[in-house]
């Protein structure tokens, strides 16, 4: 029997009104699964921060989330500018978004360090011109 | 009581079966099967969107009948301030007051006195609450109900402060015995309510653990025999005067009038389902944090757009503006004795209703068949399987209460396969006929 189930999802680069709605069909879903609500909330945060900074720095991407009844493995990969100092990127409050994109409220800096916090393990393999891809994992 | 007793019914000599109601529906809680419109109790959160739409009014609201005063010794009028929306050219709540008198009740007791009371209260709560910030208004039953079953992260941001309408029902009835000496249970405490919601928030109360409201009438139902004794009793001398609310008690009537009363900037007032909805999902992803509260309405406008008022909402919220105007700001205070009766004494529970399996296992394999069979279907989400999506019909089919060839689509394509069949062996029949 298959005790897992694979979603995959495209992420549109062109139009930022759509972000978020991969996350929250995930969120549905894990609902309808019966999760717990607090593991449900540390899936939808850590996504929709995966998300948004796809389709804010890096035009877009595929999402494969995998859900198995121990843990819940989301893959976030882009063709994006790929991340220069990870470690950088990875601390609370260092942005890049540019300004039109903060006047909508992002740009804090907290999306990386937010994903860091609410996940069990995270991983971001990038490299720059090509592409970056983040892997999270929230264990159940 | 059954804990998801609703007040939304359907006359089924009425329905037709058509897909209006299943469409509006925000929890998808109804099906049409068998050419007639179905509510699923335990989805339904009595928001009244299907009475709203339904062209041929067969959805109606349950609620009780003027006779019920007869049933008590004394009784009491709660008026809702969204009913002071309701009438041309009003100088005065007075004659409204003195209308629901001459109706029949002993006494009134504005809900909105309480109101300004809940807002006193709630303005130090929220105050004194920063870790629970943005907390969420619990006044509408239709958004406390929706946060129930589908959004158990909001359950710990919920202001656990009682609806004007109940803390107004524990005051009046206080007030009531003391005055008359009665037994509680030969006092009846009525109240006059703009929507089914607050219909089942008696019936099944959430955060409490019983109402003290005994009847809920419609402001649609007795609106005529209110204006002819508002009429009646409009040019009279010895008008009583029984208001105990100024303006803030009033503005809870229509949307951000809750919000109002905390007197902070910091606040969201969001109202229509949809809205409602859309705000809570983006609550749950922590989208705003900089807010202390957030006021919700199930209704566009807010109590106003009730579907049992008559007036159009937005009307009825200019008339409210108006009639306030000349009023004090508030008139009510909380004293020590009166809050002790505003807060929630229950926790309210999560209720996974959407669950669709027993166990992880089950339900992975359960959604991994939902998106096959949402692959299957047109997506066109036409509504003639009785189910308002393709995605709904799938799990529909998944729980086991559908089948895919209810789809008309499906079935289209298994009837020319059919079809197909049988002309082949027909004409293999006549091949072989000749010999
Ligand atoms: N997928 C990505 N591709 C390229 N750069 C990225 C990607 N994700 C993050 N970054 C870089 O890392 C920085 C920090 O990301 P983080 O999500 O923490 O903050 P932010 O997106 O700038 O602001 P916030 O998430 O608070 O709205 C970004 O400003 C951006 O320079
Ligand atoms: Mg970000």
């Amino acid at each position: 029997m298959i005790n897992y189930i694979t979603l995959t999802y495209q992420v549109s680069g062109d139009d930022f009104t759509r972000a978020g709605e991969a996350s929250s069909d995930v969120k549905s879903k894990l609902k309808q699964m019966g999760v717990s609500p607090e593991m449900v909330r540390k899936v939808a945060i850590s996504m929709y921060e995966g998300e948004i900074n796809m389709v804010i720095h890096a035009h877009g991407g595929i999402i494969k989330v995998t859900i198995s009844p121990h843990e819940i493995l989301m893959v976030l990969e882009d063709q994006g500018p790929g991340i220069p100092d990870v470690e950088k990127a990875m601390q609370a409050g260092y942005s890049t978004a540019p300004e039109n994109i903060r006047s909508l409220g992002f740009g804090a800096g907290m999306g990386l360090p937010n994903m860091k916090k609410y996940t069990d393990e995270m991983d971001i393999k990038t490299k720059i011109g090509v592409g970056t891809t983040v892997t999270m994992k929230v264990k159940l | 009581m059954d804990k998801f007793f609703n007040a939304v019914r359907l006359d089924e000599s009425l329905c037709k079966g058509c897909i209006n109601c299943i469409k509006r529906c925000p929890t998808e809680a109804i099906r049409v099967r068998n050419g007639k419109a179905v509510i699923t109790k335990k989805f339904c959160i009595d928001c009244g969107e299907c009475i709203r739409i339904c062209p041929h009014h067969a959805k109606l609201a349950y609620h009780d009948q003027i006779e019920i005063l007869e049933q008590y010794e004394y009784t009491v009028a709660l008026p809702a301030p969204s009913l002071y929306g309701q009438f041309n050219n009003l100088e005065d709540v007075n004659i409204i007051l003195n209308g629901l008198k001459c109706l029949g009740f002993d006494d009134v007791y504005e809900v909105s006195g309480a109101a300004e009371l809940v807002s006193d209260m709630s303005r130090k709560y929220v105050a004194e609450h920063m870790e629970q910030w943005p907390i969420i208004s619990s006044a509408c039953p239709s958004v406390v109900r929706l946060i129930r079953v589908r959004f158990p992260n909001l359950i710990d941001y919920l202001l656990p402060i009682k609806a004007p309408i109940d803390l107004a029902a524990s005051l009046a009835r206080e007030k009531a015995m003391k005055l008359t000496g009665l037994p509680s249970e030969k006092i009846g405490i009525i109240f006059i309510s703009p929507c089914p919601a607050k219909v089942s928030a008696v019936k099944t109360p959430l955060g409490i653990d019983k109402s003290e409201v005994d009847g809920v009438l419609s402001i649609k139902d007795i609106y005529p025999r209110l204006v002819s004794c508002m009429n009646a009793v409009e040019n009279r001398e010895d008008l009583e005067d029984l208001t105990i609310s100024g303006k803030i008690g009033i503005s809870w009537g229509g949307t951000g009038g809750e919000a109002d009363g905390l007197l902070t900037d910091s606040y969201l007032a969001a109202d229509g389902i949809e809205n409602v909805i859309r705000v809570l999902e983006d609550l749950e992803d922590q989208k705003f944090t900089k807010l202390q509260f957030i006021e919700l309405n199930a209704c566009h406008g807010g109590c106003v757009g009730g579907v049992l008022t008559v007036e159009n909402p937005f009307v009825a919220k200019v008339k409210l503006k108006r009639l306030r105007k000349y009023m004090p700001v508030a008139r009510k205070h909380i004293t020590s004795a009166e809050a002790f009766h505003g807060f929630w004494t229950e926790q309210v529970e999560y209720e996974p209703v959407f669950k669709l399996g027993e166990d992880m296992i089950e339900s992975i394999a359960m959604i991994a068949k939902v998106e096959e069979l949402c692959q299957k279907f047109p997506g066109l989400d036409c509504g003639s399987c009785g189910a308002p999506t393709c995605k709904a019909l799938a799990e529909d089919v998944v729980r086991g209460v559908a089948n895919e060839n209810d789809c008309i689509h499906l079935f289209r394509q298994y009837i020319h396969k059919i079809s197909d069949e049988i002309s082949m062996l027909d004409k293999t029949g006549r091949i072989q006929n000749p010999e």
